[in-house]
């Protein structure tokens, strides 16, 4: 188990270190760094004096160790907008941006895998076709179209919640909503595909033909095998938290990472958006990395498995 | 009276034993789908036949005028934007953006894939472990966040949107490609072709790939709507389709300004938006339940 943890957090480093990589490529292949991040029009012993800073007189592999070196510290220099360093703007943006995503993710597994057991064990009932239709539906709308049609409705019509703005806890309740709601549709699809095949194998009917009722056959061996593969989308949705509500908070002036992001890459502000990466490049793989740890509780298999493909 | 003619002679049955029996037996979902995608299809190719209005044609007296059947008139059946520009005209256009764009892109998407998982499954060694790192990190990081940053470093112009649109879910077709042709290569038709003297690019071009195909064309499926979702998603924030161009998610993201006093301008694209995923999705799953061995 130590030895699959120790693999596990190896490749989460290394897809870290890869995601740096790939920043620092595109960012050399799109054109001088220094003109880029201090704009055309600044003065050359400016640019100049940031070429020394950055190290961008040094050849390109010295560069590219240095920038390394300055990314693990959390330095991804200042923003271009209002001269803050880059890594502050974006943590301070974090707490807002869960504000919405964990109630929302709480509504996600607390909606849709309740839906998907329940639609399961009914199959092809009236319950799981409705259930099944609203996944459809779910699945295919897009989050800004949900978002503004709630707004329609609620807002402008029904004018019961404000459409836009984070000045009180009112605000939050669409955004959750529209976040909620579309990934409960993903997770009831998923639940239900699980248990579904897990309903269909041989262990289960080994399990019911012995005697065990019918209710425990469910509790004790259905659910947890289904558990295996619903992890994953619910470690997908946790790694999603950081950034998984870019359009959303767009749509609901929600100052969070998403609209940050937004506006960073509208104002080409480089220094933020690198920043940006990394966080939620953390976040993803820290998410990945906990999944993998979940999978080799749950699933004893995985344990002993080579690491790899 | 020719057209009656034709109507009147009685089909020859081989085209009615080819065309017209198997519609029939499509189940019902699935013959809507199709059909609004035809209408889409149509609606593309003929945009520029289809036009009412040029779509920056002002009719300033016609402002905010709303859709037929809710006050307005036969002029502009969905209605106009603050301009008075003629949001069916708008749409046309924008249908026709978004489709050219999810096209090219799960083109391009497909191909790139393909081409990368055989030459993953060809070379092994440290190809391979290039490309599935690359897999790796393609799939570890939202494709949204990637796009965003490679519009922010880049900026942005139709060429380059779409050849990153390109880049969504390759890692999918290298993955199947990879594992199909690994399979393949155990299966011995590709290994007796091989013996006969056949080059590389025969043995994957005319040997494996019809092979695999049918579960490549199910993934298209999966990844036309997603990149129709992804183009309009960022389109909609501003960062994809730039103006005087349109596309649908460019159209609900202006028509926003005026959800309020003109939410036609808005929901006549978010519904062509989702009516159009949800038919190719509706199709796909019944494609694939056709045409995937794989799945049976």
């Amino acid at each position: 188990m130590l030895l699959f943890a120790a693999s596990r957090l190896l490749r989460a480093a290394l897809t870290i270190l890869f995601v740096m990589t790939f920043a620092f490529v595109v960012l050399r292949l799109s054109g001088d760094p220094a003109l880029l991040i201090m704009s055309v029009d600044a003065p050359p012993e400016a640019i100049k004096a940031f070429r020394q800073a950055w190290g961008l007189d040094q050849p390109i592999w010295d560069q590219y160790v240095s920038y390394i070196g300055h990314a693990f510290t959390g330095d991804f220099g200042k923003s271009m907008r209002d001269g803050r360093p880059a890594i502050e703007l974006v943590l301070e943006r974090v707490p807002a941006t869960l504000a919405i995503t964990l109630p929302a993710l709480a509504l996600k597994i607390g909606l849709g895998i309740p839906a998907g057991i329940y639609a399961a064990l009914h199959r092809n009932s009236v319950a799981d076709r409705v259930t099944m239709a609203v996944s459809v539906a779910g699945f295919t709308m897009p989050s800004f179209v949900l978002a503004l049609l709630l707004v329609l409705v609620f807002a402008v019509t029904l004018g019961w919640l404000p459409a836009s703005g984070s000045d009180s806890a009112a605000h939050a309740i669409l955004p959750i909503i529209t976040l909620g709601v579309g990934g409960a549709a993903i997770m009831a699809r998923f639940t239900r595909s699980a248990m579904l095949e897990v309903l269909g194998q041989p262990y289960i009917r080994a399990a019911s033909a012995k005697g065990v009722t019918w209710r425990r056959v469910i509790s004790h061996h259905a659910l947890p095998n289904a558990a295996i593969p619903t992890v994953t989308i619910v470690g997908f949705m946790i790694g999603s938290l950081v950034a998984g509500a870019v359009v959303v908070e767009s749509v609901f002036a929600w100052p969070g990472v998403g609209r940050l992001l937004v506006s960073a890459v509208a104002n080409r502000d480089l220094a933020v958006v690198q920043a940006l990466l990394m966080v939620i490049a953390a976040s993803m793989v820290m998410a990945n990395f906990a999944v993998d740890m979940a999978y080799g509780w749950l699933d004893p298999r995985v344990r002993s498995a080579p690491a790899g493909h | 009276m020719a057209l009656r003619d034709t109507l009147a002679a009685p089909l020859p049955t081989s085209i009615l034993r080819r065309w017209i029996r198997p519609l029939a037996r499509w189940p019902l979902g699935v013959l809507l789908a199709a059909s609004w995608l035809a209408l889409m299809v149509i609606v593309a190719l003929g945009a520029d036949l289809l036009l009412p209005y040029s779509i920056t044609a002002f009719d300033l007296k016609a402002r905010l005028s709303p859709p037929l059947f809710f006050g307005g008139s036969l002029a502009h059946p969905l209605g106009t934007d603050e301009l008075g520009r003629d949001v069916s005209a708008r749409l046309i256009m924008s249908i026709r953006m978004s489709l050219l764009i999810a096209l090219f892109g799960t083109l391009i998407a497909t191909t790139l894939g393909t081409v990368l998982g055989f030459l993953a499954a060809h070379f092994r060694r440290w190809v391979e472990t290039l490309i599935l790192m690359a897999i790796d990190f393609q799939a570890s990081m939202p494709f949204m966040i990637i796009a965003l940053s490679v519009l922010a470093f880049f900026g942005n112009s139709l060429p380059l949107f779409i050849g990153l649109m390109g880049f969504h879910s390759w890692e999918r077709y290298a993955r199947i490609a990879r594992g199909l042709t690994l399979a393949a290569n155990e299966q011995g038709y590709a290994a007796a072709v091989r013996q006969l003297g056949a080059k590389p690019g025969r043995i994957y071009g005319l040997h494996i790939l019809p092979n695999i195909a049918s579960t490549l064309i199910v993934s298209m499926t999966l990844t036309f709507p997603e990149i129709i979702l992804l183009e309009s998603g960022l389109s909609f924030l501003g960062l994809g389709v730039q103006p005087p161009l349109t596309s649908l998610g460019n159209m609900v993201g202006y028509g926003r300004e005026y959800i309020t006093r003109a939410p036609w301008i808005m929901l006549a694209p978010a519904t062509v938006i989702v009516l159009t995923t949800l038919s190719i999705s509706l199709l796909g799953d019944w494609l694939r339940d056709k045409l995937d061995p794989t799945l049976r």
